[in-house]
């Protein structure tokens, strides 16, 4: 194969670095919120992740070819979130250096600037179930010192609540169009993870408006084998969905 | 045996100002609009509405008769933010008792059961507490001591959901995938009103291989829990009723971006549903 033949997009290293959130999670809901993520999960399913459950975004539950193998209503759904069986990777509006995360609004709570969803089912899905988070285009819009509504619990807030809010809490990673985030630092602050190939570490500073801890050995967003790239490419995104929620 | 039918009118009729009203359906999944609609055409206003919202919560933001919505979010499903919701919130139009999904669906548990709250681990560490100070936790009593939301019964004067199939006692049948919460709102409820797409004399027309041909799941909403039944064919539009109908995604488009004036002046205007669902039908024509 050629150079150029194999050539990986920004948005392709983005489907690798959120299926990778699911590796070694077992026999578990994958719920993932918006295109790319999607992606990611179901190339974790088609790969090294066979176990993991998914949903045709509905109420059912779909084998690999989108055929039913079970039920779950929003009632049942909401029962797997608080029974931990789930690992969900969801949008952030704004997310801050813990671990908190908005999409209720902008501003000030009792008049916003701009309302956006609601809290949703972010308080409970972080106390309950791993919570990743997904953000396609990086910037101190949405890298924020401190969120304004705080939707999803941050690492010092559930820390603050006490131990029945950090009994099940845990939020494995970050993913944006620039890189992979995670929380393994002492203080449970965000740390850079991998920069995906062709980012620079300026880049992802100039973008988040606060400071991140940084790996020892700053790594790179692996490659994706020749057959991910077959299975992206060829089977679960053939339209090239993904290059539209990405920019290069 | 009493015959519970009514026309959305009779309905609305024995509602009031001032009152706590739930909506079934979630987002713009099947939710009782014709109701809402009749509900839009009465003087009814100072609500404190319970909903996952929707664009019933948006028509009803829009007209300004909501002084206060208990929800967890409100969207459009494929437009995610509510337009009409969006714009009450940043004109401070009425008061937010914003929870997560899953202390709502406990809300509406305790009612049901007729407690005063349940424990739910959903909550605490997040700014719900702060938006809601008067949300108390509680303490289990058991060894683990652990620390919970109590989260208050989310009791309601009356309740309006939309199913596919009634009978004329109060029957309610979902033929859908998801029953929604539908069945929790009218036992959550002093008085429940449950519109569909059509009644029937018995289940099991629509296919189904359970005991009396029906399927027996099906059989969500239970007589003892509903006041009244309306027929209302096409009665979710622009929400979606599958296998019925899905959501009209060109209408609801139109509703997201239309000034509200026009829209309530050229749908919402008319003095009964037949008069909704025919302007529909012609703002369809247009468009082919």
């Amino acid at each position: 194969m050629t150079t150029s033949a194999v050539r990986v997009t920004r948005a392709e290293y983005c489907v690798i670095a959120c299926a990778e959130a699911w590796r070694d999670n077992g026999e578990v809901l994958a719920s993932p919120m918006g295109l790319i993520p999607s992606v990611g999960a179901r190339l974790a399913r088609h790969t090294f992740s066979p176990d993991l459950l998914l949903t045709d975004g509905e109420a059912m539950l779909v084998g690999p070819d989108g055929r039913p193998e079970g039920w779950l209503p929003y009632r049942r759904h909401l029962a797997m979130v608080t029974g931990g069986r789930r690992h969900v990777m969801m949008g952030a509006s704004q997310i801050d250096r813990f671990g908190n995360q908005n999409i209720s609004c902008i501003g000030a709570w009792e008049r916003p600037a701009r309302q956006l969803l609601g809290v949703r089912g972010a308080p409970v899905n972080t106390l309950n179930n791993p919570v990743s988070y997904w953000v396609p285009k990086h910037s101190t819009r949405v890298f924020v010192p401190k969120v304004d509504m705080i939707s999803g619990v941050g690492y010092d807030s559930a820390a603050a609540a006490g131990p029945s809010a950090t009994r099940y809490h845990r939020i494995p990673r970050v993913v944006s169009n620039l890189g992979v985030f995670d929380f393994a630092t002492p203080d449970h602050s965000m740390r850079l993870a991998s920069l995906h190939p062709g980012v620079t570490l300026d880049e992802v500073g100039e973008a988040t408006a606060f400071a991140l801890a940084v790996a020892d050995e700053p790594a790179y967003t692996r490659e994706p084998t020749p057959e991910e790239l077959r299975l992206i490419r060829e089977v679960i995104d053939p339209d090239g969905l993904r290059e539209r929620e990405v920019r290069p | 045996m009493t015959d519970k039918t009514m026309t959305p009118e009779d309905v609305v009729a024995r509602l009031s100002s001032g009152m706590t009203l739930g909506i079934g359906g979630w987002g713009s999944r099947r939710k009782p609009m014709a109701l809402v609609r009749a509900l839009l055409r009465s003087p009814v206003t100072d609500l404190t509405v319970i909903s996952y919202g929707g664009p019933d919560v948006g028509l009803l933001a829009a007209a300004g008769r909501v002084r206060k919505l208990v929800a967890p979010f409100a969207t459009l499903d494929s437009i995610p933010l509510e337009p009409h919701f969006r714009a009450a919130r940043q004109g401070g139009a009425f008061e937010l008792v914003e929870v997560d999904e899953a202390m709502f669906m406990w809300g509406l548990h305790a009612a049901a059961n007729r407690l005063p709250f349940l424990p739910v681990r959903a909550g605490i560490g997040s700014d719900v507490m702060r938006v809601n100070p008067d949300l108390r936790t509680v303490t289990s009593p058991y060894e683990d001591g652990e620390t919970f939301v109590a989260m208050p019964a989310l009791r309601m004067d009356a309740a309006l959901v939309h199913l596919n199939r009634a009978d004329r006692l109060g029957n309610g049948q979902y033929l859908g995938p998801d029953p929604y919460f539908d069945d929790l709102f009218c036992e959550a409820a002093d008085s429940a009103y449950l519109s569909c797409e059509r009644i029937v004399d018995a289940f099991g027309d629509d296919g189904g291989s359970g005991p009396g041909g029906v399927v027996p799941q099906s059989l969500l909403v239970g007589r003892y829990a509903v006041t009244g039944v309306v027929e209302c064919p096409n009665g979710a539009h622009f929400t979606s009723c599958v296998p019925d109908y899905g959501r009209d995604e060109a209408f609801q488009k139109l509703y997201a971006t239309t000034p509200w004036a026009e829209f309530a002046e050229r749908f919402l205007s008319g003095p009964d549903e037949k008069s909704y669902q025919s302007a529909v039908q012609s703002w369809h024509e247009e468009q082919k």
